[in-house]
């Protein structure tokens, strides 16, 4: 295998010139060690598996599983473990933290309180000397998933670049209250350096740099002390400061190594990987133990709950029990938010289960969070587009969406725009700006679809015109049609299918 | 006084002859502006605007011949983005030309399907398939929605449908 | 209750809380103002306070707006603050009326209100007046000095003036004015005296006009109020005062005779008010920081053309409102390329 070029990367990034410096409320809960909550009565496992489509069960009704047995897979690889032993009660339909109103199927499982291990999971032996592909393969089967929130099947992200230069360890949690990398990074630094080696492994890296915020002064020590210990040249911190959204994968990217990764692209394209912190971690727990990914850390903090703090959790586990695990709530009609209080969701109540991307859960005290203000015309003051972290002109793009004006979107490059946040948090006149660049983004891919569709029925109605002057035939036979073979099995199914029922009415 | 009348005097009567030079010698664009205007229709043929199809309108918007609010499909944002290109005013749809419904795409209800073909002559992107005397299909992912194969269908059973969301 | 979308958290800033600031930090200058010019800062500023708010009100209502949340946002107190500023010690009232009418009405609400007027709307009141009535806007006093051999007009004799439009007592109106020093350098560099020889008037300090200098201070002190609390950024006075001091040091250094020096064109007319507070305005500017650098030289530029080679003594209001058209041009010419689609991106 030929050397891979090396990325160099910025020990000491510079301070980005965008994004926003917001109150970060952490101490709330890093004021606590990690503790495991305790097992639940009953887990509700999500089958959806985010990019890797919905599971389909692999169990039923009143069938006994025992912790980290394969429940659930999908099509696309996607692989659902029980999270704790006990009796398969039902499938059913229930909500799920995501995105609003989202319903996706999940398997109800009762604990028989023991907690019993599936006996066939092993640890891996010696898994650097494995092949990079079986690594992977064993990554993908114990169901491991970016961690970060984007749920994108790890062992295909490890395995999608070809000329890796880089890769980046994301550390940096960027949104307040959040806490759960930090702490992992603080209690468990060694975890974390196996799992950066052993996707240096799979993925063929030649280089890694953990990124850690300015404001995690415990993290850095502790992730320096392990890297001393561990004596690997190809394995470096970085430290960003701490400003919202610094650990945007590709604003860290910009951050660390200088370069963008070009619209419409993956990092990949510039020879960089990110990979979630905890998602390193999870990979070494596989590795050191063979469990699969059956649980997760979850920061529960807010002012309404008791004892803010970081929490083991079991997927599926209801929020309710993890509010109780956390002391309960401290206040009256508290508000729940998955995620940060930036691009997190608010929650329709605490009955929702933990999932794979549940970073944080936050109890909001009346008050806590700001509440909705009159809105004021824009006075063009221009401190959206300072904080842009993607440079776009959040005024100018909110006129055009107004408008609906699709090419002053297009123009104006909204595809650029990752939902952060930012504007929405200076905006002196209160406009819900990212509300609305959501629904204009919906607006412009409805456009571009449209377009694309018009250059092709253009295409088609000139090739009808050629036709038609060479042989004058109105009819175009199935080659000049391009039609694709699913369709004509499809017509011809519906075909035979009429044909039958129309002899049966003769 | 008098230099300063015929100074100007002279300035724009200059300027005017050089525009009127300019505008008899040098060749105006027009195909490339048809083209960027062809850019924009939607590309449904459906010659509703009184063209046989949305290149001849665009020919016609570019020579100046036809106004900008003749296309029923493309409704009032396209007549929009027209009037940006072309430094024209917008105007109202003309609703000698139809009305604007978004997009749609035709269906044929199978059931009363005669498979008289005549659909399928009609149709100027080839989007309906099906052999004489058997079932014809729309393929939904090519349809433009254009309607010219409502009037031949001796039995009406083609219906216009909202394009899904997806589609 | 949170709002129903992300971000669940927002800065506390609020337009109204930014336009009260504004009003905050003019308020060192106003009294400086008073104290050497007497009570005429103040009868102007009611008398454009009331017809700014009642326009506004009469234009949301013929617009079918609410009016209420408009008045509440301060943004017309600020328009028809500095457009007193503007104003000279003896105004009347109809004329201050007037240009408050014109700055909201027409500046401001023909254009589609707050956030979509194109020209500064105090700028826009002003520029109507200096053209309209010329020889009203003249009517400046001499600053109330100790040394200086001159009685204050009192606070009776202003307002009847305003009111009015006569002096009691049958005291001269001409009497009792004097010129700006802006228009004693420009009408005596007309009459072929040096700079040097002007300067020997008593109304002079040590850069520009007296008592000029001192509201000039405060004014400047106001501006970095705001600078501090990052209600205005630096690129916009930086750039207005750059504009106007390199050419005005340029040409001093050439000939000083016939070339007042920077430091009198810094404290002289409106320069702070307008580096400061006038074309900071945000919704008449510039948007991006380069755009700003550009739009204030552009400012500063314009102001020392005109006050040099122009036949109004002093030029904030015009080179406003012509960068003001600029902006547009401006804006489109300094958009940035937004992430991942710059010529760097992609590059390996």
């Amino acid at each position: 295998m030929a050397e891979a070029p090396v990325l160099p990367y910025r020990p000491q990034p510079p301070r980005p010139r965008w994004g926003v410096r917001v109150p970060p409320n952490k101490t709330l809960s890093t004021v606590r060690p990690i503790a495991a909550c305790p097992l639940p009565d009953e887990v509700l496992i999500p089958l959806d598996c985010g990019p890797a489509g919905i599971a389909t069960a692999l169990v039923q009704p009143g069938q006994r599983v025992a912790t980290g047995e394969l429940i659930g897979l999908s099509e696309d690889g996607g692989r659902v473990h029980a999270s704790l032993s006990g009796i398969v009660l039902d499938e059913e339909e229930h909500p799920v933290p995501g995105r609003p109103g989202a319903i996706a199927p999940c398997l109800r499982l009762r604990s028989d309180g023991e907690d019993r291990w599936h006996p066939m999971l092993r640890p891996i032996a010696e898994p650097l000397a494995l092949p990079p592909a079986q690594l992977r393969e064993r990554i993908a089967e114990a169901g491991i998933v970016g961690l970060g929130g984007a749920l994108f099947p790890t062992a295909d992200k490890l395995a999608a670049a070809e000329e890796l230069e880089l890769l980046i360890i994301n550390g940096a949690e960027c949104e307040p209250y959040i806490s759960c990398d930090e702490m992992l990074m603080r209690e468990r630094p060694g975890l974390v350096l196996d799992g950066v080696r052993l996707m240096l492994h799979a993925s063929g890296a030649p280089r890694a740099v953990i990124a850690v915020e300015s404001d995690m002064p415990e993290a850095q020590r502790a992730l320096l002390d392990e890297l001393q210990r561990a004596a690997d040249p190809r394995i470096g911190i970085a430290v960003v400061t701490a400003k919202y959204p610094a650990g945007g994968e590709r604003q860290l990217i910009e951050l660390l190594t200088g370069r963008e990764v070009p619209a419409g692209g993956l990092p990949t394209d510039i020879g960089c990987l990110c990979h979630n912190v905890a998602t390193a971690a999870a990979v070494a727990d596989l590795a050191a133990s063979g469990r699969p990914l059956i649980s997760r850390l979850v920061t529960v903090t807010g002012r309404g709950v008791a004892e803010p703090r970081n929490l083991e959790a079991r997927i599926g586990t209801p929020l309710a029990a993890l509010v109780a695990a956390a002391g309960g709530y401290c206040c009256d009609s508290p508000r729940l938010i998955m995620g940060g209080p930036m691009m997190g969701r608010l929650l329709p109540g605490d009955e929702l289960p933990v999932t794979k991307a549940s970073n944080c859960l936050i109890v909001a005290a009346p008050g806590e969070l700001t509440g909705p203000r009159p809105e004021y015309p824009c006075i063009r003051c221009g401190e959206c587009s300072r904080v842009c972290p993607a440079r776009l002109l959040p005024q100018e793009l909110l006129l055009a969406g107004r408008a609906g004006n699709v090419l002053a979107l297009a123009e104006l490059q909204l595809d650029a725009c990752i939902e952060c946040g930012c504007c929405d948090y200076v905006c002196p006149s209160h406009i819900d700006l990212t509300a609305a660049f959501v629904q204009a983004k919906r607006r412009l891919s409805q456009a571009l679809r449209a377009r694309s569709r018009a250059h092709q029925a253009r295409a088609r109605s000139e090739a009808r015109a050629a036709r038609l002057r060479n042989r004058n035939s109105a009819v175009a036979s199935y080659q000049e049609a391009e039609l694709t073979t699913d369709d004509l099995a499809a017509l011809l199914e519906r075909v035979k299918a009429r044909e039958q029922e129309r002899g049966d009415a003769d | 006084m008098l230099p300063a009348i015929l100074l100007i005097a002279g300035l724009s009567g200059g300027i005017g002859l050089l525009l009127l030079a300019a505008a008899a010698r040098l060749p105006t664009d027009r195909d490339g502006l048809a083209q960027r205007i062809d850019e924009l229709l939607p590309q449904t043929q459906c010659a509703q605007c009184g063209y046989p199809g949305c290149r001849p309108y665009a020919d016609a918007i570019a020579a100046g011949e036809a106004p900008i609010n003749r296309c029923a499909p493309g409704g009032e944002l396209l007549i929009r983005a027209l009037a940006e290109l072309l430094g024209r005013q917008p105007l109202p749809l003309d609703p000698a030309c139809g009305e604007y419904h978004g997009e749609r795409v035709a269906v044929i209800d199978e059931a009363r399907c005669i498979g008289c073909r005549r659909c399928i002559e009609a149709c100027p992107v080839d989007a309906i398939i099906g052999a004489h005397r058997h079932l014809h299909t729309v393929l939904q992912s090519l349809c433009t929605g254009c309607e010219l194969c409502l009037p031949p269908c001796p039995v009406d059973c083609i219906d216009m449908q909202a394009r899904p969301a997806d589609g | 209750m949170p709002t129903e979308s992300p971000p669940y958290l927002r800065s506390p800033l609020s337009v109204p809380w930014m336009m009260r600031q504004v009003l905050y930090a003019l308020l060192p200058a106003a009294l400086a103002w008073t104290w050497y010019f007497g009570i005429g800062l103040l009868i102007n500023a009611t008398v454009a306070l009331g017809f700014a708010l009642l326009t506004e009100a009469a234009a949301l209502r013929l617009r079918g707006r609410p009016w209420r949340p408009a008045i509440g946002d301060y943004s017309a107190a600020v328009t028809a603050v500095l457009l007193a500023f503007c104003l000279p010690p003896l105004t009347p009232w109809w004329i201050t009326a007037a240009g408050a009418v014109f700055a909201i009405g027409v500046g401001k609400h023909l254009f589609g209100g707050l956030g979509h007027n194109l020209f500064n709307p105090a700028m826009a009141g002003y520029a109507m007046l200096l053209v309209s009535f010329p020889e009203q806007l003249t009517n400046w006093l001499p600053p109330r000095m100790g040394d200086l051999d001159y009685q204050p007009l009192s606070a009776l004799a202003t307002l009847s003036y305003s009111l009015l439009g006569r002096l009691p007592d049958a005291a001269d109106l001409d009497a009792l004015t004097r010129a700006t020093p802006l228009d004693l350098i420009k009408t005596g560099l007309r009459e072929a005296l040096t700079v040097d020889e002007l300067r020997a008037s008593p109304l002079f300090g040590d850069f520009g006009g007296r008592g000029w200098e001192w509201i000039g201070n405060y004014i400047a002190l106001g501006g970095f109020w705001l600078l501090y609390q990052r209600i205005i950024r630096w690129q916009i006075p930086v750039a207005v005062l750059a504009g106007l001091l390199l050419p005005a040091g340029l040409f001093w250094l050439l000939d000083s005779a016939v070339h007042a020096g920077p430091g009198f064109h810094l404290f002289s007319g409106g320069a702070l008010l307008c580096a400061f507070f006038i074309a900071t305005d945000p919704v008449s500017a510039a948007m991006s920081d380069r755009g700003r650098l550009i739009y204030g030289a552009g400012i500063g530029l314009l102001i020392y053309v005109m006050r040099n080679w122009g036949s109004y003594p002093d030029g904030v209001a015009f080179a406003v409102l012509l960068m003001n058209a600029a902006v547009p041009l401006i804006d489109r010419l300094t958009r940035p390329s937004a992430y991942g689609h710059g010529q760097d991106a992609g590059h390996r």
